[in-house]
């Protein structure tokens, strides 16, 4: 059995590509070129080179003793959150550039929930000398003013999605139409595993390089490259994606994703997709998401705008629906305790999206010589904010 | 023969489709809305069902969408709502929705409704050709569907052949590169449409988006078959305190 898309973009009976006739060209011309592109020699040696000279990696695989301890268990760190600009989403956004210059691009544009994929995205705009224009909901722009302001920094323009319910689904609509509006000079930089095919086996592959690096490091420090749990928090689901990829195929790893359920599953305030949603179509693939009886899209929530989006990728939807993956929530609450017990066991002070991977340790039946991994999607400097309001610099 | 192919057969020049939104701007105005349509001489009414994230459809249908389902207006009760329409209305009436609610409905269920009420065509901008021919052609040719396709100034020459094989109403050929509420100039497109024309598709083809008043639905109308007209309308029905009158001022401003 493989998990990985076939050539229409399905991964079971998940993806595909539902979109308008007026995004057929740049969606056919991509899923025609993509393979070529990015398996070129040119492009991996280009690739590789930014990922180790200008994000830094091989992002250290981290061995936390203490919290090893606290769990009874070896538990690694993955530690997405010490790339360039804090995040694993850079990896994405250097892979999607390139492609954009080999296609002959010569404006970019995305969608940002929190801001860390904006900030990615600009980024390498900046790096590469190109037009950015970022869409983020009017609401996010509110919450989420430091990432706002470091975009423009960047030198992109941050356009307000004022549509709907102003957030992460509102600003992936308005990049589709000005994508629809744009089709010829245009490239849209989707920043998670979503979207129409070949979206979301592209971005899997850029963020394969998370798991690809486990394996060796995992190999130098245990002398096994399989560990027997990955374990990582699912928004769209990118970086579970990578840090899942290398394994999809090796049943004795058991992969662990973690939803954001807000203030509880059953309490209306929750993003939890596996248990509250249900098979439809959404921004261009099928997918599980959260919707009415009617089929209208249900605005979601959690503390955490990175894992605040009503669906999960379709490679994900095919992991739940076929077990291979197991999924787990955690609430506002347990993300939040667990971003204390980071900070105070490690020393790391993780975002509020990754802390829900932390948050599930607790209900784990480890074994002492079990190794697990957890995925540091990213770091929790932009969420500094709402843990001084949460009170966790005075406990 | 279809309703669509008679209304062509008899006349296939200055046709005029008017979208709505089902639901808006209140929740029981369809059906007059509908009425008065054709009472002043809409040839075709295309019917939009509401959905929460249009993928196509600039601020002004958004508007409208919110509205309607703000009124409470579902894919259930807008079939309840036309069950009789066929009553009063004899001109070919089409859907036009997004993928995800009909699913949710089931796609076999609504065509078969539709049928039942006698709706004669569907646009899902959303529904891939490929998806189309491998899982859905059998169901829309069961039910008398006809499903209607978009074509865009990118659509290459083989792949509106494909289109003209595939369907057996019109062609919606969309104006330019953008969503629906622009302002289009018509002339501009001069070589696109003629193009489009000089390919004597079997199917007529009907220009859509940036369509809105008397002037650019008359200078589309030069070109291909008729034209389509949406966000227009959709602002002119905002606010109305009786949309009977409001959709016959309408269409008499953009027909004479």
């Amino acid at each position: 059995m493989t998990y990985q898309a076939n050539k229409y973009g399905y991964y079971g009976q998940y993806g595909g590509a539902f979109i308008p006739e007026m995004l057929h060209n740049n969606i056919e011309t991509l899923q025609n070129k993509y393979l070529s592109i990015i398996e070129s020699e040119a492009f991996k040696k280009e690739f590789k080179s930014l990922l180790k000279h200008y994000v830094g990696r091989p992002t250290p695989l981290y061995l936390a003793k203490r919290l090893s301890e606290r769990y009874n268990t070896t538990i690694f760190l993955k530690r997405e959150d010490l790339c360039h600009t804090g995040a694993h989403k850079v990896n994405n956004t250097i892979g999607q550039i390139l492609l954009a210059k080999a296609l002959g691009k010569t404006r970019i544009i995305a969608e940002t929930g929190a801001g860390q994929h904006g900030v990615a995205t600009a980024t390498v705009c900046a790096l590469m000398g190109i037009d950015c224009v970022v869409y983020m909901g009017a609401v996010d722009i509110e919450r989420q003013a430091p990432n706002v302001k470091r975009m423009k920094m960047l030198g992109a323009e941050v356009r307000p999605a004022n549509s709907g319910s102003k957030t992460l689904k509102d600003a992936t609509n308005e990049a589709m139409r000005d994508w629809i509006a744009n089709p010829n000079d245009t490239h849209y930089i989707i920043g998670s595993v979503v979207g129409p095919h070949p979206f979301p086996d592209m971005v899997a592959r850029f963020q394969s390089v998370i798991s690809e690096e486990m394996k060796w490091q995992l190999k130098e420090q245990t002398g096994k490259e399989d560990p027997d749990y990955v374990i990582a928090c699912v928004g769209g689901g990118s970086n579970a994606a990578g840090a899942f990829y290398h394994y999809l195929d090796n049943d004795i790893v058991q992969l662990i994703a973690v939803e954001a359920s807000g203030l509880g599953v059953d309490s209306g305030e929750s993003a939890a997709t596996t248990i509250l949603g249900k098979p439809g179509v959404l921004h261009g693939s099928k997918t599980l998401f959260m919707q009415t009886e009617d089929g209208q899209v249900i605005e979601p929530y959690s503390i955490s705008a990175g894992l605040d989006y009503p669906g999960i990728g379709p490679v994900h939807a095919n992991l739940f629906e076929t077990g291979r993956a197991k999924f787990l929530h955690a609430t506002d609450e347990e993300a939040l305790t667990a971003v204390l017990e980071l900070s105070r066991l490690e020393g790391i002070i993780p975002a509020l999206e990754t802390a829900h991977a932390l948050a599930v340790l607790k209900n784990m039946d480890f074994k002492q010589e079990e190794v697990v991994v957890v995925n540091i999607s990213g770091r929790g400097d932009k969420d500094l904010e709402t843990y001084i309001k949460h009170g966790l610099d005075k406990k | 023969m279809n309703r669509i192919q008679q209304l062509f057969e008899k006349r296939n020049k200055n046709i005029l489709n008017v979208f709505c939104t089902a639901g808006y701007p209140k929740l029981n105005d369809l059906v007059p809305i509908v009425e008065s349509l054709e009472k002043s001489g809409a040839d075709i009414v295309e019917i939009g069902i509401p959905y929460s994230d249009p993928s196509a459809d600039g601020p002004t249908i958004q508007y409208s969408n919110g509205v309607a389902l703000k009124n409470g207006m579902n894919l259930k009760l807008l079939l309840e709502q036309l069950k009789d329409i066929r009553m009063t209305v004899s001109i070919p009436l089409i859907f036009m929705g997004d993928i995800n609610p009909i699913l949710q409905f089931g796609m076999e269920a609504f065509l078969q409704a539709c049928q039942t009420i006698g709706i004669d065509g569907v646009i899902i901008p959303n529904l891939p050709l490929r998806e189309y021919e491998e899982m859905y052609k059998p169901l829309f040719e069961r039910y008398e569907q006809s499903n209607i396709f978009l074509i865009t100034p990118q659509t290459s020459e083989e792949r509106i052949r494909k289109i003209d094989r595939l369907t057996n109403s019109f062609i919606y050929v969309v104006s330019t590169y953008a969503i629906t509420g622009g302002q289009l100039a018509v002339d501009a497109q001069a070589d696109y449409f003629n193009r489009i024309k000089a390919m004597n598709l079997n199917n007529p083809t009907l220009i859509g988006f940036g369509i809105g008043d008397h002037n650019s639905f008359h200078a589309a109308c030069q070109y291909l078959n008729g034209a389509i007209i949406g966000s227009a309308f959709i602002k002119a029905l905002d606010g109305s305190n009786d949309v009977k009158v409001t959709t016959e001022k309408f269409v008499k401003s953009i027909i004479n």
